[in-house]
């Protein structure tokens, strides 16, 4: 851990004269949040260790406008979309990773009808790459043992078929990788999305946090595995309302990765 | 007189027909009432869509028990309609059993229609225990109370009755063929009803003629006005779920389509070269209406998907918001829209074939905000429904609608949405501060 990350940004190699192979969309969870931004850095190591020529906006990134649109604010989302295809267009950006499933869905999926044409993929789609390419190698045994359970993120499965790729790396790691009743297309929402992540509930007889955190205790894991920064804060805030949280760990695939090599 | 039965059969067959095609047009209508979608033209994959999910009832059995009791009474309803088209024939013509030429292979084709009608049976037998005695839960949700409920029993009562015509018919007939009455020539074989036969045992010829008629009759007639309930019934799902899934979304689930409208206003706001003082054109039409407060602001695919609807909440029973408490339910929005768009298609009526505003619509006197700003967009009704209905794009129509058009965001979704106008974030972080965090331990 006491190696310092390097994160060489768009505008710093631009002004080298390179470009690099990959950019890195950390979006806003992975650069403001507490608890996402160890997943940003978890990420980050992968990617160095790894040797991926990557860069990130910065300063120059703006949220991709996913909360604005699944709320009703077409404009408001369309406003942050041209914005960001200009800036990315710029950079002549071909290929984008990110950490987020609402970024990786608004990017692959919501760009191109605005001018943004970029081959997209999820963080757990790179890291599988990176193995293949024998790039990354885990060694096994930190995670001996342990029961993980994978909490599907809506806007990475159901909304975009994405199931394997976070498994695969899971099962990499030398644990029992066990699944809750409610999982791949059937998987249960955390209760974030659809811009609910920064709103009140309306009135119920329970969260959908709580209903998806009852599903994962009953499989009775020793680390509930989230590939969405969302995701990972609401059975975070599970958990500890389970009071759970000395027991169960929520941790982002790219997390175990980065600890089973221990980077 | 001789040509009377022949002739009250066509009359009868005509006015069922007629009738079930005025409601065909009045369906036409009403769902091009919507606006028109942005569809891919990708024909084969609809097909093929449409033989996997409707003919193969491939989304059916992820939930077994209800999954092969369906497909049970489907195969039921298209094989046994073979016997229809004779029955039609041999109404038209005077001829008794017209098919029973083809020897071996009618035995077969009765045979089998036989034990179908008897699974038929067992298949809505157990759905009406499940609905009336289990109670499942799905079944039993606010949005179910008084008439879908009625209807839902309706369909299995009219379907058992029209099964056991079927099976009387067959027992008298083939007590009759035992007699070697006149008219009833040895043809089929009776697996199922030759168990109903004993009732009729010692009956006199007559009246035997007579319960076979009147079960012949009441089967036919019985099947044109159940073609005729289907429009006023969930049931037409039997009808609409071929060109539903057939117009089903190929998209990705979590591609949301980009307002054209809204695109043209950034695109001239944006636009470099855009005239900030531009006045619109004398001729230009008035703006187009963001998103969605009543059905005639929704695509006519969205309205298809409401008539395709039959209530059978599978969406409902998957959606966190329900499971948890939430009073949306993606079932009643479908409902709703086709309740809604059906008082319009009245009102259409009523005024000579123009809707006259009537102060009400979907939003709110339909569907409530409380419902809309509940969702999380997770899709999970969407991939829950075995006919390719999309609750969800209908609820991010009318949130459209609520932002745009009236501005009535709750607020903390109001504070977040300018955050990212100002910051470009959803939380208040200066846009400068971005990448601190790869400076921070």
């Amino acid at each position: 851990m006491s190696e310092r990350i390097k994160v060489p940004t768009m505008a710093s190699l631009f002004a080298e004269g390179k470009q690099p192979e990959i950019l890195f969309w950390v979006g806003c969870a992975g650069s403001f949040d507490d608890r996402a931004k160890k997943i940003t850095k978890a990420f980050v190591k992968i990617l160095n260790q790894a040797g991926v020529d990557f860069a990130v906006l910065g300063t120059e990134e703006s949220c991709t406008g996913d909360p604005a649109k699944r709320a009703g604010n077409e404009f408001l989302f369309q406003m942050q979309a041209v914005t960001n295809i200009e800036v990315m267009n710029a950079y002549e950006v071909k290929r984008i990773v990110t950490t987020c499933p609402h970024c990786f869905n608004t990017l692959k999926n919501e760009y191109p009808g605005l001018g943004g044409n970029y081959e997209v993929v999820h963080h757990t789609q790179l890291i599988n790459q990176l193995f293949e390419e024998g790039r990354l190698s885990v060694k096994g045994g930190t995670f001996k043992g342990k029961r993980i359970t994978f909490h599907d993120p809506c806007y990475l499965g159901r909304a975009n078929n994405i199931f394997e790729a976070p498994r695969a790396l899971i099962q990499k790691l030398d644990a029992e990788l066990v699944e809750m009743k409610n999982c791949r297309k059937r998987g249960l929402c955390c209760g974030a999305g659809g811009a609910q992540m920064f709103k009140d509930a309306e009135k119920g007889d329970k969260e959908v946090n709580i209903a998806r955190t009852e599903e994962a205790l009953e499989v009775k894991p020793d680390i509930i595995a989230a590939a969405c920064p969302f995701c990972n804060t609401m059975m975070t805030d599970g958990i500890k309302n389970k009071e759970k949280e000395a027991s169960i760990v929520v941790k982002d695939v790219a997390e175990l990765i980065a600890d089973a090599e221990d980077l | 007189m001789e040509y009377l039965p022949n002739i009250s059969f066509a009359i009868i067959l005509v006015a069922g027909i007629a009738f079930f095609r005025r409601n065909v047009l009045r369906l036409i209508r009403n769902i091009k009432l919507g606006k028109e979608p942005q569809l891919e033209k990708d024909n084969a994959q609809r097909w093929k869509n449409m033989a996997r999910i409707a003919l193969g009832q491939s989304k059916m059995v992820v939930r077994p028990i209800s999954g092969i009791m369906h497909i049970l009474v489907y195969v039921g309803f298209v094989i046994i309609n073979i016997e229809v088209l004779e029955i039609i024939i041999d109404g038209l013509l005077g001829t008794h059993r017209i098919f029973a030429g083809l020897g071996p292979v009618y035995d077969f084709l009765i045979a089998s229609f036989e034990i179908l009608a008897l699974l038929v049976i067992l298949a809505v037998i157990v759905f009406w225990i499940r609905r009336n005695i289990i109670r499942v839960n799905r079944f039993i949700k606010p949005e179910m109370k008084g008439w879908p409920k009625r209807d839902a029993d309706l369909i299995l009562y009219i379907e058992l009755v029209l099964m056991f015509l079927f099976l009387t018919m067959n027992a008298t007939d083939a007590q009759l063929q035992s007699l070697n009455v006149e008219g009833y020539a040895q043809a089929g074989a009776f697996p199922v009803s030759k168990f109903m036969m004993p009732w009729f045992a010692g009956m006199e010829t007559a009246s035997l003629i007579m319960i076979e008629r009147a079960a012949w009759w009441l089967h036919i007639v019985g099947i044109l006005v159940f073609l005729n309930y289907l429009y006023y019934s969930k049931h037409l799902h039997i009808l609409l779920a071929f060109p539903n899934t057939f117009y089903g979304n190929l998209k990705p689930k979590g591609q949301f389509n980009n307002l054209e409208a809204v695109t043209k206003e950034v695109r001239l706001m944006m636009g470099p070269n855009a005239d900030p003082f531009a006045a619109p054109p004398a001729d230009a039409p008035p703006p187009e209406k963001f998103g969605a407060s009543d059905v005639m602001d929704l695509k006519w695919t969205q309205l298809l998907n409401a008539y395709s609807c039959t209530e059978c909440g599978r969406c409902t029973s998957e959606c966190p918001a329900n499971q948890t408490g939430k009073k949306l339910s993606p079932r009643k929005i479908m409902m709703d829209t086709r309740d809604r768009l059906e008082e319009v298609g009245k009102n259409i009526d009523a005024n000579g074939g123009k809707f006259v505003d009537d102060r009400k619509q979907l939003l709110d006197d339909y569907i409530s905000r409380e419902e809309l700003w509940a969702c999380t967009s997770c899709n999970a009704c969407v991939e829950a429904c075995p006919v390719s209905i999309d609750p969800l794009s209908i609820i991010m129509d009318m949130r459209q609608y609520l932002v745009m058009e009236q501005s009535a965001a709750p607020t903390e979704l109001n504070v977040m949405m300018s955050n990212v106008e100002n910051n470009g974030a959803p939380w208040p972080f200066n846009q400068m501060d971005r990448l601190n965090w790869a400076d921070e331990s």
